[in-house]
């Protein structure tokens, strides 16, 4: 392999791992929150994208893809509140099946008002032959966008958790909920705020690289696996860690596809997942304790 | 106990004639086509019954079992091995009739894998399979086991459908019909429809015999400890873990036979068979019937599969499944057809319903 063609997987690889990354953090905020796996996160990449791409058709981009996030942030408000916020003390295994079936019930609906087909938007600058040269490789201004806005994500996040009032409330409902509520931390609306923010930073993600990868209704379930894969390997809850297992396991898997054929490059995902969740079930980068902390990294 | 458990399987035969009767008796004798494939699914969603409801674990790879059971057969006796006639392997089988030629679709002549080879093949490895996965996945809880099953069932979705050998997003069709004694044989020609619909459901009828006499042993009663309290259940010296891993490769085995059995009888399987969403809706079956009931899960697949296959779902049969699936876990998390039977037994013996607190 010439070092060129190497950088070249590089960079698909980051592209993709990025969006990994983007998933397993949209998991973590849920989780953190709640405890729940909501298995309904890649749905919201997908939602994104689809809104987006129909939106660019009456207004500008930048519109569509600001409506896009609001409406996909308004869907995760919706999902929250008439599936999971008034059950009373469900068990996991409920609110699994339950994710699982708004899930389908996303992806069905998406079926229903788009069709079957693939869709994308337009690139953000230049178009689909415009490339920078990059040290020998060939990258699409695209894929600039995508790590950009992965990397405006993760900072606005760190800022959010670490440094405004409601991030501190949202983490003291993390690390323990009844405390919070006797604080007067008003816990139940930040459990909606945090299918909101990952519902949102989900849907920008789906934006950011639709034109790279296009968007179809059938996105979603791929996307969640990988993303949770992504979240595991980074250990759950940590959102550093999983930005840097979201960038491995996109460069491994973009690195498997030259070695096996495509077909197999989920396979090559799901192995790690079995064997991480096998072996090392608190991540790579997260000890135990501090996978049981639950706090936001 | 014993006397009421035989009552109920012979109502339950019962009901089978009597739609039997029904079908053919209203000119409707195709309907039983549909009935004998939701008895297959049937056999598939009983195991995962035993263990969602009885031992508490969630699996999202119970198609990925089903398929490799399928698929198996499938590959296995749709192989021709007339040019290798003079492999002394070869030679052997023929001599044991574990290989018979058969005519193929163009006139010409086949030498094929006996089915009950393939099917014993089936079962090994996917009892294999559900060893190998179950023995570390079963050691996770909650979310982490249900993303590990997930995962397995799309590794398997995934194989088949990246698979040249396995044909593909085509599947693998041509498969010869599984003749299990001379005379009866499990495949789809009309003349064989009511025979197939009473050996599809007799089957059935011997799967919920086996199982309900399971959860009525020791080792049933160890379950019900294990989904109520794993913890607990250890310290009154149950082993758990073991228990587990049987359940788990019990559940695989049901669905590796149910596929071998369908892919014969329908002369043929796809990769949809082994996609997440059929694993998904045996979940919806299961979670409908009503974890911990087995005769609830019998009843809710015979029809929903039913349904499904005569096609009155239409385009939205994935969103029904899905829909009925957030129904009945936000409204009744142990199930519609098990509420009433339910709501009477915590009236005798109030207790905390299962599905909470796993």
């Amino acid at each position: 392999m010439t070092l060129e063609l190497l950088l070249q997987y590089l960079v698909a690889g980051l592209t993709y791992g990025s969006i990994y990354a983007v998933v397993a953090i949209g998991f973590n905020i849920i989780y953190n929150a709640t405890g729940i796996i909501n298995f309904a996160q890649g749905e919201f990449v997908m939602l994104g994208g689809m809104i987006a791409v129909s939106l660019s058709r009456a207004v500008p981009l930048p519109l569509a893809v600001a409506g896009a996030v609001a409406a996909t942030a308004a869907v995760g408000a919706l999902v929250e509140v008439a599936f999971v916020r008034w059950l009373k003390r469900p068990g996991v295994l409920r609110l699994i099946v339950i994710t699982i079936g708004v899930a389908i019930l996303l992806r069905e609906g998406a079926l229903a008002a788009w069709g079957e087909g693939v869709r994308s938007l337009p690139y953000f600058t230049g178009d689909e032959v415009s490339a920078i040269s990059l040290a020998g490789a060939r990258v699409s201004p695209q894929v600039l966008w995508v790590l950009g806005t992965t990397a405006l994500i993760v900072a606005f996040l760190s800022f959010f958790f670490g440094h405004t009032m409601v991030g501190w409330e949202m983490r003291a409902c993390a690390s323990n909920r009844e405390a919070a509520a006797l604080c007067g931390i008003p816990t139940r609306n930040l459990v909606t705020l945090s299918f909101v923010l990952s519902a949102a930073i989900g849907a920008l993600a789906g934006c950011v690289v639709s034109p790279i990868t296009y968007t179809s209704y059938a996105i979603g379930g791929p996307l969640a696996i990988k993303g949770f894969t992504v979240a595991i390997l980074g250990g759950l809850g940590n959102s550093g860690g999983a930005v840097a297992a979201g960038l491995v396991l996109g460069v491994l898997e973009s690195l498997s596809v030259s070695l096996l054929p495509t077909a197999y490059k989920d396979v090559v995902t799901l192995t790690i997942l079995l064997a991480i969740l096998v072996v090392r079930p608190s991540g790579l980068f997260g000890s135990r304790e501090a996978s049981r902390l639950r706090d936001f990294g | 106990m014993r006397t009421s458990r035989a009552a109920q399987v012979a109502a339950f035969g019962a009901v089978v004639v009597a739609a039997q009767l029904a079908a053919s008796g209203a000119g409707k004798a195709f309907f039983l086509t549909q009935l004998t494939m939701s008895a297959y699914y049937t056999l598939a969603v009983l195991g995962l019954s035993l263990l969602m409801g009885y031992a508490g674990q969630i699996s999202l790879g119970q198609a990925g079992f089903f398929a490799i059971g399928g698929y198996t057969s499938a590959l296995l006796t749709t192989l021709d091995l007339s040019s290798r006639r003079g492999h002394p392997a070869v030679a052997a089988l023929v001599r044991l009739h574990l290989a018979t030629p058969r005519p193929d679709l163009f006139g010409g002549q086949v030498l094929g894998l006996s089915p009950w080879l393939a099917c014993l093949a089936a079962v090994v490895l996917g009892a294999a399979v559900a060893v190998a996965l179950g023995v570390p996945v079963l050691r996770l809880r909650g979310h982490y086991l249900a993303m590990a099953t997930l995962a397995f069932g799309t590794i398997v979705s995934s194989i088949a459908v990246g698979t040249q050998a396995l044909g593909a997003a085509d599947g693998i069709s041509g498969v010869p019909p599984f003749e299990l004694v001379p005379g009866l044989r499990v495949g789809g020609g009309s003349a064989d429809r009511v025979p197939n619909y009473y050996l599809a459901w007799g089957l059935v009828a011997l799967a919920m015999l086996l199982l309900l006499n399971l959860i009525h042993s020791r080792t049933g009663r160890a379950l019900a400890a294990i989904h109520g309290a794993e913890d607990a259940a250890r310290a009154m010296g149950v082993d758990a873990g073991a228990l587990k891993l049987r359940t788990f490769v019990l559940a695989a085995v049901t669905a590796t036979v149910s596929g071998v059995l369908l892919t014969h009888y329908n002369g043929g399987i796809g990769p949809s068979e082994a996609g997440v969403m059929k694993s998904v809706r045996y979940v919806a079956i299961v979670a409908v019937g009503g974890m911990g009931s087995l005769w609830g899960t019998l009843t809710a697949s015979a029809v929903l599969n039913f349904l499904s296959l005569r096609g009155y779902f239409g385009a939205y049969d994935d969103a029904v499944f899905g829909g009925i699936l957030v129904a009945v876990m936000l409204f009744f998390p142990d199930g519609i057809l098990a509420a009433d039977l339910r709501a009477l037994l915590s009236r005798v013996a109030p207790r905390r319903a299962p599905g909470e607190e796993t």
